[in-house]
C-alpha cells in the first residue's frame, strides 16, 4: 500500500516540476522586491496566451514583460506605477484584477447584488410559507398529525 | 399576482441572462484581439538600428515627420508574416505609403535573406532584438501594423496579417478623411 502512495507522490511531483521552470531569471536580491515581483507577475495577464499570468507563461513576450516589471521595480517604481505603465500600452485587459471604476462597477458589485437578490427571494419564500402555516388551523394544535 | 411571481420573474431573469450571454458571444471573435490604448495617442519613441547598417540608428519620428507611414512588425520566425508579405508589397507600391519594418526578436542574417528572397516592401527596416521598443508600442504578436499620421499620432492598428481588403476597408478611409 505504501508504495502506491509513494508512486502517487512521485507522480504529483513530476507534474509540478515544470511549473517552477517557466521563470528562469534569478530572484531579486532584496526579498521585499522579489515578493513584489512575484505579486505583479502573477496578476498581470500574458497578452499572447491570455489565460495565463506572465509568471506562468513560457512564451517570449511574457519573458519580456517580466523583464519590464523587474526593471521597473529595481528602478524604484511603485506597483501602481508599473500597472499604469503596462495598462497604457496593452489596456486594462492586462490586469487580472479589474480596477474599481464606473465601467467596472457592475462587475465588482454583481456577486453582492446576486447574494442580496437570493436572500430577498429566500426571505419571501420563508415568509409566504409562514403565512400559509399560520392560516391553516389543522396544523396549529398537534404537530405531525396534520390531515 | 402569483402567476407573475411564479413565471414572469424567473422567465424575465432567464431572458436577461440570455441577453447577457448573447452579447458576450457576439463579441467573442474579437476577444483574442487587444484593442490598443495607444490609438489616438502620439506614437512612442522608436530609435533602433537599421537592419542593413546596425551602426546607424533610425529615429522614426524624425524620418517620417510630416508623412503618413505604416509600422509593420514582423520576424522570419512568424509564418503569418510570410503570408502577409505579398499584400504588404502590393499596398506599399500601389498606394505609395512608406512602410517602416520592425524586425522583432529576429536574427539579422535570416531577415536579410528573407528580404532578398521575397522582395523588400519597406522604406526602412530596423531591428528590435530585445523587444523593448515593441513593448513600448504594445506589440504582442507579429504581424502587427500601425498607421501613423503626419502629426505622429497612431491612427489605427491591425493585429494579424494585413490584406489588400483590410487595407482598403480599415486603413484607407482613415487617411482620406483626415486629409493632410
Amino acid at each position: 500500500m505504501k508504495w502506491v502512495l509513494a508512486l502517487i507522490a512521485a507522480l504529483l511531483c513530476a507534474g509540478a516540476a515544470p511549473a517552477f521552470a517557466v521563470d528562469a531569471s534569478p530572484p531579486l536580491e532584496d526579498p521585499v522586491l522579489q515578493q513584489r515581483y512575484l505579486g505583479l507577475t502573477h496578476e498581470l495577464r500574458c497578452v499572447k496566451c491570455q489565460n495565463e499570468a506572465i509568471a506562468d507563461s513560457p512564451v517570449e513576450i511574457a519573458a519580456d514583460l517580466r523583464r519590464e516589471v523587474r526593471e521597473a521595480i529595481v528602478a524604484g517604481q511603485s506597483d501602481e506605477q508599473i500597472r499604469e505603465l503596462l495598462v497604457g500600452r496593452y489596456g486594462e485587459f492586462i490586469l487580472f484584477r479589474p480596477r474599481w471604476s464606473a465601467r467596472n462597477a457592475l462587475l465588482w458589485l454583481a456577486p453582492g447584488l446576486m447574494l442580496l437578490g437570493g436572500a430577498f427571494v429566500g426571505w419571501r419564500i420563508v415568509r409566504r410559507r409562514g403565512a400559509l402555516l399560520a392560516n391553516d388551523p389543522s396544523t396549529v394544535d398537534s404537530e405531525g398529525e396534520s390531515s | 399576482m402569483k402567476a407573475l411571481n411564479r413565471f414572469v420573474l424567473p422567465l424575465g431573469g432567464f431572458a436577461l441572462l440570455v441577453l447577457l450571454l448573447a452579447i458576450g458571444l457576439r463579441q467573442a471573435p474579437d476577444k483574442g484581439i487587444i484593442v490598443s490604448p495607444l490609438i489616438g495617442k502620439p506614437a512612442p519613441a522608436l530609435r533602433l538600428p537599421l537592419l542593413n547598417e546596425p551602426a546607424v540608428m533610425l529615429d522614426a519620428a524624425e524620418t517620417f515627420r510630416g508623412r503618413w507611414y505604416l509600422l509593420n512588425v514582423w520576424g522570419t520566425w512568424c509564418p503569418e508574416c510570410r503570408y502577409e508579405h505579398k499584400a504588404l508589397t502590393e499596398i506599399s507600391q500601389r498606394y505609395q505609403i512608406p512602410v517602416l519594418g520592425m524586425d522583432w526578436k529576429d536574427d539579422d542574417a535570416a531577415a536579410r535573406e528573407w528580404l532578398q528572397q521575397l522582395g523588400n516592401p519597406y522604406e526602412q527596416v530596423v531591428t528590435d532584438h530585445e523587444g523593448r521598443t515593441a513593448i513600448a508600442w504594445g506589440v504582442y504578436g507579429a504581424p502587427e501594423t500601425y498607421l501613423i499620421n503626419p502629426a505622429g499620432i497612431i491612427v489605427h492598428k491591425k493585429v494579424g496579417g494585413l490584406t489588400l481588403d483590410i487595407w482598403q476597408r480599415e486603413f484607407l478611409p482613415l487617411m482620406t478623411r483626415s486629409g493632410s
